[in-house]
């Protein structure tokens, strides 16, 4: 049985491999950058606003803080009532580049054991759920990973 | 008298002050009862603090909740409603946590324009059990319900990766966190309106289950039932109504962000970028604070006593720096040294904070004012700060609501 695959939100990431980026936008106008994109208006109160065009953000950053979850967060986050739940991790990532943080998932394995502030982690393909429906469909995601760590 | 230098300092010649005639609460819990019956409850207490007469009200401001739709949405109709209908003026607000700040600040504008003497704002709110969460059904153009599902993003973990950066920057430690939660389960001990009014031990604290690494249950502020309310009014009817020295409401921040706003904010997934614009001088939760003084024209240094957010207890430290009580980094410091503490330069949360009472959202701004009157009174019992002349609180709500109110007497 295939599994379709699907972008948990559209357009917020692409590729596969070495090729797998977060997808911003850029201002034309003023060259602030989005993420979440923003489609329709920049944010920045001082532009007078230009065209936002899609970019993709730095593949590789460093850890600003991190977290984890040991309690099942509610819905709508899809999890298994009746399988025990597994803690997740967070990390929060500083990009030099694009100058913010973006928060994400760890990659699976990553426990808050493995991190440190200042750690460089680079950004992969993952997958957030299954949902057995009909068809059925593989929710896809974007993931942190310390760099030197293999999938 | 303090006064005077703070009287100059403030309205630029006109007085920006109203009064606090009245301050009332329903305790905090979990009663298992709706959100009018405990804010009537807090309404009629702090009407009889006034000695106001319902019917003399002449505009009620409701902070409104938002979990189960009507008549949530519509606070202040539904409390007046709960009180009799008298025919105020009636004015409702939402505005997450920060919900109460609006709604006061909503009544000092109608008294400071003359269209209202004697304002009721009340806020109340019946809390669900474990974490807060999104309204339902789909909708990926909310930014509260997409960080629940794409990542599962609690309240508690935000809490949790400002506990971590300060632990990794400034090197707070477990120990210091744990401290804010014994002195402010100390203080609520002592306070009727509490929840929670036993002391907590730092054992006790390393030992409650980890939520959000690196915060465990007793770092965190639990999500309760309650209620508070207010009686403003003009210093004129104040006067006519025989209150000579009421407590003042010097200044209401109420400020947004500025772009690019740097600090990864509830519920965003990421902070907007400095790529373009340089960072301003100010951090948003600075700036709340900032607003409050250059408005009260006071300083940190002229503060008696702080009412401050505790969503976390990592987070109590932060509006320490925040507020200017201490430099950048030296919050744990500030709090070692029983500078926060009763007894010391600038005691915090002498209510006993969120960590005693648990948040019930819209009622929060609202009782963090009811506890500076109380101080100011000096009617705050055996929590009672000797000399509290002025307070502010510092509060911050989902989506960059921004709270701080300054009081004197």
């Amino acid at each position: 049985m295939s599994r379709v695959r699907t972008p948990v939100v559209a357009r917020w990431f692409d590729g596969e491999g070495d090729g797998f980026r977060l997808l911003g936008t850029r201002c034309a106008s003023c060259a602030a950058v989005f993420f979440p994109r923003e489609d329709g208006f920049c944010r920045n109160p001082g532009c007078a606003g230009g065209e936002l065009v899609e970019v993709a953000l730095s593949r590789r950053g460093r850890v600003w803080s991190y977290t984890d979850g040991r309690y099942r967060p509610p819905a709508p986050y899809v999890s298994d009532p009746e399988l025990p739940w597994e803690p997740y991790t967070l990390i929060a990532v500083e990009l030099a580049a694009e100058r913010m943080v973006v928060l994400g998932q760890a990659a699976p394995g990553v426990t808050v054991a493995d991190l440190e502030v200042g750690m460089e982690v680079e950004v992969v393909p993952g997958v957030l759920d299954e949902d057995p429906g009909e068809p059925s469909t593989t929710w896809t995601t974007w993931h942190w990973r310390p760099v030197g760590v293999g999938a | 008298m303090d006064d005077v230098a703070l009287a100059a300092g403030g309205g630029g010649g006109m007085s920006g002050d109203v009064a606090v005639l009245g301050a009332g609460m329903h305790p905090w819990g979990k009663w298992g009862r709706g959100f009018v019956e405990y804010g009537t409850v807090a309404a009629r207490a702090a009407l009889a603090d006034a000695g106001v007469d319902w019917r003399d009200v002449t505009s009620v401001v409701g902070a409104d909740t938002v979990r189960g739709g009507y008549p949530g949405y519509v606070a202040g109709a539904t409390f007046a409603k709960a009180l009799g209908w008298q025919g105020a003026r009636v004015a409702s607000v939402y505005a997450a946590c920060a919900s109460g700040a609006q709604a006061i600040a909503t009544a000092r504008a109608q008294l400071l324009a003359g269209l209202a003497d004697v304002v009721l704002v009340v806020g109340a709110d019946a809390a669900p059990k474990g974490f807060f969460r999104p309204a339902g059904g789909d909708r990926p153009d909310d930014p509260d319900w997409l960080r629940f599902r794409v990542l599962g993003a609690t309240n508690p973990t935000y809490f949790a990766l400002y506990a971590r950066r300060r632990m990794a920057v400034h090197g707070d430690t477990l120990e210091d966190f744990a401290h804010v939660k014994v002195k402010n389960a100390a203080l609520g001990a002592l306070n009727p309106h509490a929840r929670y009014r036993k002391p907590v031990t730092a054992d006790e604290v390393a030992a409650s289950a980890v939520v959000a690494d690196p915060l465990r249950l007793l770092d965190i502020c639990a999500t309760s039932d309650g209620a508070a309310a207010l009686v403003l009014s003009t210093l004129e009817f104040a006067r006519r109504h025989g209150a000579s020295t009421p407590v003042r409401i010097r200044a209401v921040s109420t400020v947004t962000p500025t772009y690019p706003n740097t600090v990864l904010d509830l519920p965003d997934i990421a902070t907007d970028s400095s790529a373009a614009v340089p960072p301003a001088d100010r951090t948003f939760r600075e700036s709340v604070a900032h607003a409050a003084y250059e408005e009260a024209g006071i300083g940190p240094d002229d503060l008696s006593v702080a009412e401050v957010y505790d969503l976390s207890t990592a987070l109590e430290l932060q509006w320490y720096e925040d507020l200017g009580l201490c430099g950048e980094g030296e919050g744990a410091k500030l709090l070692r040294e029983g500078t926060t503490a009763p007894g010391g330069r600038i005691p915090v949360n002498t209510s006993g904070g969120l960590a005693s009472f648990g948040e019930a959202v819209p009622a929060q701004a609202i009782a963090q004012v009811c506890e500076l009157t109380w101080q100011l009174r000096g009617t705050a019992g055996t929590r009672q700060i000797e000399g509290a002349r002025v307070g502010i609180t510092a509060n911050q709500g989902l989506f960059g609501h921004g709270s701080s109110v300054v009081a004197v007497r």
